[in-house]
């Protein structure tokens, strides 16, 4: 209860709340708001946005209702970012945990590989990931997850390394505890609150990395991606920029949204740090 | 004939909104001679070290000055702006701190920061300075000094530090020096040694000192004058020897009371029969090396061989790095022991698998020394101590219920059993922790440090209660600590650890009393206030 | 030397971390629909069986995925990368051709960040929870949230085509290729664009981590014996939070490495710069895997080579680092 009362005590924090609440909203009401298929031709190309009641953010080259696209695309970008943060999380958790608790060769090994996945440029990874399975809307979101999840490993290992050695950790094994046991039921539960801070900023970078893939037209183009819009946006960027310019705000508003409550969900649980 | 240096008149510092108590310091008026020592002793929060940095004006920002006067050298220090105080600082009066390891820049060598002190109040050429500084050294007695000027901070033991710490502070030969608990993270021998060193140059200078310390052995030690602090006010002051021996404020009283006595109580009857037998243990480790080169070996544990007869308590004793809390780890297996055995109850405990060592593991159970780390802070108090039961198979119903009739035994409330370990004190924390180790009832407890952490009026406390457990549960008990005053007060045998080998054992009071290795002679004579204490034992016997 | 034997130990600690990146790679293209000789057919524009069989014999293709890959390392101990077929050069040669606009951009944007997110870091570490430090924070938050590849677009909108201050893309003016001097500066002035978009994520994080480095370093003892001392607050950021602030700064150098390369693929589409990250997306697009294998090697390669230095410039800022052995 402290934590949610220290929560809505920073402005920021819920500034960030009702920009992502708004977004999901986008998201949800999408179909009521705007029931045809937002990728099928609406009316005429390049309407300037706010000249025409019925497209109030205008249309793009080929004559699609931008606003429509932008409220479809809240779907994919939080379908893609919550999906792809998911994995990543997981991924991390596992092999952090098993890399810190046992320490020695697991650790070892473990960290190998998440040195290999660190090494290699992960926008490249993904672009390798991209060539060889495709991109379908399901890949792309595996694909993403799995390029991100080196920094959470890290992240958890850290926490595993520091806590194994506490006396309470120290307690549970006088007491006769199993490893799952101490791992689940001790370890884990301490170290997961900077973890789950730390999700933000993997969402906050997976939504970008999509974004980007779907703007060089690698993410599956069947769907309405704000990526995919300023891709297209950008044959006619000297003249009707705002085919890019507006679904590159909404992607910024979604970001900073996912940043702003991660930071303040850091604040609420670290209340101590607060004034950093 | 000698000067005051510095007075404090009504001096009162206010704490911010939410703090435990509104004032930090209210109404503290006091006063430093040149060439004596006064101390201030108080236990945590009583607002001590927050008079230390509000005489160098270096309060945090939300904490204030709220009236008083703070008078040094013929001006307010409470009126004084910034540019002033900066004169002040360093040269007019200096500090040290308690611990000299985070106190000095990790990335700056120890003799460029000995320097910056001319720096910044004189205007030395370079060759002048780098002079002084050796000359410091010297003073300070640090072994090599053109080699400790030329050292980071980490390549310097912790006493070195110290020293280097009380060079950079004398440097500019200030009137006043603060030294806030500066031996307080230091081994009983190297606080000896820098306590004769500050008595000596002050002496030699002729500084007021103004010497912080929640220890009032140390008070005995070397003060000339006390003053007494309880909740940001002055309880009582006066010469060291008045305070001492005729305390005349209930506070100061309960204080001196509470430092434990040297000599041992007259020994109890043990039992014949050794419960646990420890024969030839060592631990070995190597640490950093890679295809061999640089690897460095540290013998933790040299062939440690000890009995705990039934029903005793023996107390493990030695400074930092001694090995104690590795050998109580290997008892518990923690760590495994390179080689040697551990009998309990006929069993080699050194050679048990995991598995085995889990199933037995009732049989031995560990109390920690810091209370704050050594409870999960995720979990109720009651959780905390059915946990090991629940664990062996008794339903969890059960475990919790009894959890429940434990804190009856260790003094806490039973229904404090759903609160969280951050809604206790110190002191209670550490009753948890002796109620979950009961919790599978043991026949051996192995205590590490139980009561380091804790204020000294808690610690006699929690001593009684452990004597009490002992007594009334039949436990036989092993006690580690670092504390000689301590282990005198509950232990039936001691065993002295130096560089991970046992010097010397035997019963208490004849290894206290007639100590035959050198450096238990050392030990015990370093003990601040020793000298006060015996006479007082002597007294009280 | 020390220092030098320290972080050449780290360096030869990652070669096999390389070889378990491009083992990984090599069989993950494996599974790609496609290979080297079904582009090359399909860029002349079909063929018929027999000379795809032909073909496949020619590159080593018709052999098991073992001995391929065995062929790959052993080619790649004497720096051998293979032959791009789309290129028609050997990969090498057209990964070295792309490599100068890439390191250039790298090197421009790293320093930029490093810098800015550095006197920006302090200026809001000083002033903290009043405005400079509101405003760099929340500048910081949104420079953060901000897609690279959009903020080039529009960055291209304001200054080549509304201000026609800077070239919209490019490496340098291809109508007048000119030497010397204004050479060079033609390049910066193609470079100012790429460089800020780059920065521009990069200068968020660095600031962000500086701020809160120094308000940790703020905190510690030392701090307070140095005001004991009697320094003034300037100097004691100067002489002793600035230095110890920094480490976590140089640390995050070497982690983003790989992030910046990633970066730079996108923000050389954005402005059509000559450069690797464009020859990844290229490869990519052309199902040119041999490139892409090399890319990903070289790629590597330069991570591990940023850590190599970043290594040694901690050595250099932290005496406690040599001393652990």
């Amino acid at each position: 209860m402290d934590t949610v009362k220290r929560y809505f005590r920073s402005p920021a924090a819920v500034i960030g709340l009702i920009l992502l609440l708004l977004v999901i909203a986008m998201a949800v009401s999408a179909g009521f708001f705007y029931p045809r298929d937002p990728l099928a031709l609406a009316g005429r190309p390049l309407v300037w946005p706010f000249s025409n009641p019925r497209f109030l953010l205008g249309t793009d080259n080929s004559g699609r209702d931008i606003a429509a696209q932008i409220f479809y695309g809240a779907r994919i970008s939080l379908l893609i970012g919550g999906v792809a943060t998911v994995i990543a999380i997981l991924i991390g958790i596992l092999v952090g945990a098993f890399a810190g608790y046992y320490g020695g060769w697991v650790d070892n090994v473990l960290m190998r590989i998440t040195e290999a996945f660190q090494t290699l440029p992960n926008f490249v990874l993904l672009l390798v990931l991209v060539a060889v399975f495709g991109s379908t809307l399901t890949t792309v979101t595996i694909a993403v997850g799995v390029v991100s999840w080196p920094a959470p490993a890290r992240l958890t290992r850290a926490e595993f390394l520091s806590l194994r050695n506490r006396e309470f950790v120290q307690a549970g094994k006088t007491l006769g505890m199993k490893d799952l046991q101490l791992i689940l039921g001790e370890i884990l539960p301490n170290a997961l609150p900077p973890v789950i801070v730390y999700a933000s900023v993997v969402m906050a970078v997976a939504i970008l990395l999509e974004s980007a893939l779907a703007f060089l037209r690698l993410s599956d183009p069947n769907v309405a991606s704000w990526g995919n819009l300023i891709g297209l946006g950008r044959d006619v960027l000297r003249v009707q920029w705002y085919v890019s310019a507006i679904p590159g705000i909404a992607i910024l508003v979604t970001v900073l949204a996912v940043s702003l409550v991660g930071q303040g969900l850091n604040d609420a649980l670290n209340p101590r740090l607060k004034s950093r | 004939m000698s000067e005051t240096v510095l007075s404090l008149d009504a001096l009162t510092v206010r704490l911010p909104k939410g703090a435990d108590r509104p004032h930090a310091l209210s109404d503290v008026s006091l006063s430093v001679a040149s060439n004596e020592i006064l101390c201030v002793v108080g236990e945590s929060g009583s607002g001590k070290s927050m008079m230390a940095n509000a005489i160098m004006r270096l309060l945090p920002n939300e904490v204030g000055i709220e009236r008083g006067r703070m008078m040094f050298d013929g001006r307010d220090l409470c009126a004084a702006d910034p540019a002033e105080m900066r004169e002040v600082r360093g040269a007019g009066i200096a500090m040290i701190f308690q611990e000299p390891m985070t106190a000095l820049n990790p990335l700056r060598t120890i003799g460029d920061q000995i320097g910056e002190m001319f720096a910044i109040h004189t205007g030395l050429p370079k060759a002048e300075i780098n002079a002084r500084v050796l000359a410091l050294l010297e003073d300070v007695r640090i072994p090599d000094p053109k080699a400790a000027a030329k050292a980071y901070p980490h390549e310097l033991s912790g006493g070195q530090r110290q020293r280097a710490m009380i060079a950079m502070a004398l440097a500019l030969d200030p009137k006043l020096l603060i030294a806030d608990e500066p031996t307080t993270a230091l081994d009983v021998t190297t606080q000896a040694q820098i306590l004769k060193l500050i008595r000596d140059l002050q002496q030699r200078k002729k500084t007021a000192v103004l010497f912080i310390t929640h220890d009032f052995g140390v008070v005995a030690e070397i003060a000339d004058r006390v003053v007494v602090m309880q909740h940001g006010a002055i309880v009582e002051q006066g010469a060291a020897d008045t305070v001492l021996n005729d305390p005349q404020h209930a506070y100061t009283r309960q204080l001196i009371a509470a430092v434990p006595p040297l000599t041992a109580p007259p020994p109890r009857i043990l039992s014949g029969k050794d419960i646990l037998t420890i024969d030839g243990v060592s631990k070995t480790y190597r640490t950093g090396g890679f295809l061999g080169r640089g690897a460095r070996v540290t013998e933790a544990v040299k062939n440690v061989s000890l009995r705990l007869p039934r029903g005793a308590t023996l107390g493990i004793v030695g400074e930092s790095g001694s090995g104690k809390s590795t050998l109580a780890r290997c008892i518990v297996r923690l760590i495994d022991p390179d080689s040697g055995s551990i009998v309990l109850s006929g069993k080699d405990w050194a050679k048990l698998g995991r598995e085995e060592i889990r199933r037995e593991t009732r049989h031995i159970q560990m109390v920690f020394q810091d209370p704050f780390a050594s409870l999960n802070p995720r979990r109720k108090a009651a959780e905390l101590v059915a946990q090991g039961p629940i664990v062996h198979g008794t339903e969890r119903t059960t475990a919790i219920a009894e959890a429940r009739q434990l804190f009856e035994l260790v003094g806490l409330d039973p229904s404090a059993g759903d609160r969280f370990p951050h809604e206790f004190s110190g002191g209670q924390r550490q009753r948890i922790g002796l109620a979950r180790a009961l919790a599978l009832k043991p026949d051996v407890l192995v205590a590490d440090e139980p009561v380091s952490a804790l204020d000294v009026s808690v610690q006699a406390q929690v001593l009684k209660l452990l004597a009490g457990l002992r007594q009334q549960l039949g436990l036989s008990i092993i006690f580690i600590t670092h504390d000689l005053r301590v282990a005198a007060q509950i232990c039936d045998l001691v065993a002295v650890m130096k560089d991970g080998a046992v010097v010397e054992q035997g019963l208490t009071a004849e290894v206290f009393g007639r100590p035959q290795h050198p450096y238990t002679q050392a030990l015990l004579s370093a003990i601040p206030g020793g000298d006060f204490t015996r006479k007082r034992d002597a007294l009280i016997a | 030397m020390r220092i030098l034997s320290l972080a050449g130990r780290r360096l030869a600690a990652s070669i096999p971390t390389l070889f378990l990146i491009l083992i990984g790679v090599f069989l993950l293209l494996q599974l790609a629909p496609g290979d080297t000789v079904d582009a090359l057919m399909a860029q002349m524009g079909g063929g018929d069986a027999a000379t795809a069989q032909q073909l496949r014999k020619f590159y080593g293709l018709d052999l098991s995925v073992p001995a391929q890959l065995g062929n790959y390392l052993w080619h790649l101990v004497r720096l051998d990368l293979g032959f791009s077929s789309i290129y028609g050069k050997p990969v090498a040669t057209v990964i070295l051709e792309r490599l100068p606009p890439t390191i250039l951009l790298m090197t421009a944007s790293l320093s930029f960040a490093f810098f800015f997110g550095l006197v920006f870091g302090v200026i809001a570490a000083r002033g903290v929870n009043r405005w400079p430090d509101t405003l760099i924070s929340t500048l910081g938050l949104v420079f953060y949230a901000t897609p690279s590849f959009w903020f080039g677009l529009m960055a291209i909108v304001v200054f080549s085509v509304y201000l026609q201050w800077l070239p919209s893309g490019g490496f340098q003016d291809i109508g007048t290729v000119q030497t010397g001097i204004r050479g060079v500066l033609d390049i910066a002035a193609h470079l100012v664009l790429p460089t800020l978009t780059l920065g521009l994520i990069f200068l968020a994080i660095y600031l962000r981590i500086m701020r809160a480095s120094m308000l940790e370093v703020l905190n510690l003892d030392f701090v307070r014996t140095a005001r004991a001392k009697g320094l003034d607050e300037t100097h004691v950021i100067t002489r002793h939070v600035l230095r110890n602030a920094l480490l976590p700064m140089v640390t995050l150098i070497g982690l983003q490495a790989g992030t910046m390369l990633g970066g730079s693929v996108v923000v050389e589409s954005v402005f059509s710069l000559p450069g690797l990250g464009r020859l990844a997306y290229e490869s990519v697009v052309q199902r040119d895997l041999n490139t892409l294998l090399g890319i990903v090697f070289v790629s590597a390669l330069l991570v591990i080579v940023v850590n190599f230095v970043v290594d040694l410039l901690y050595a250099r800022l932290d005496p406690r680092i040599a001393a652990e052995g």
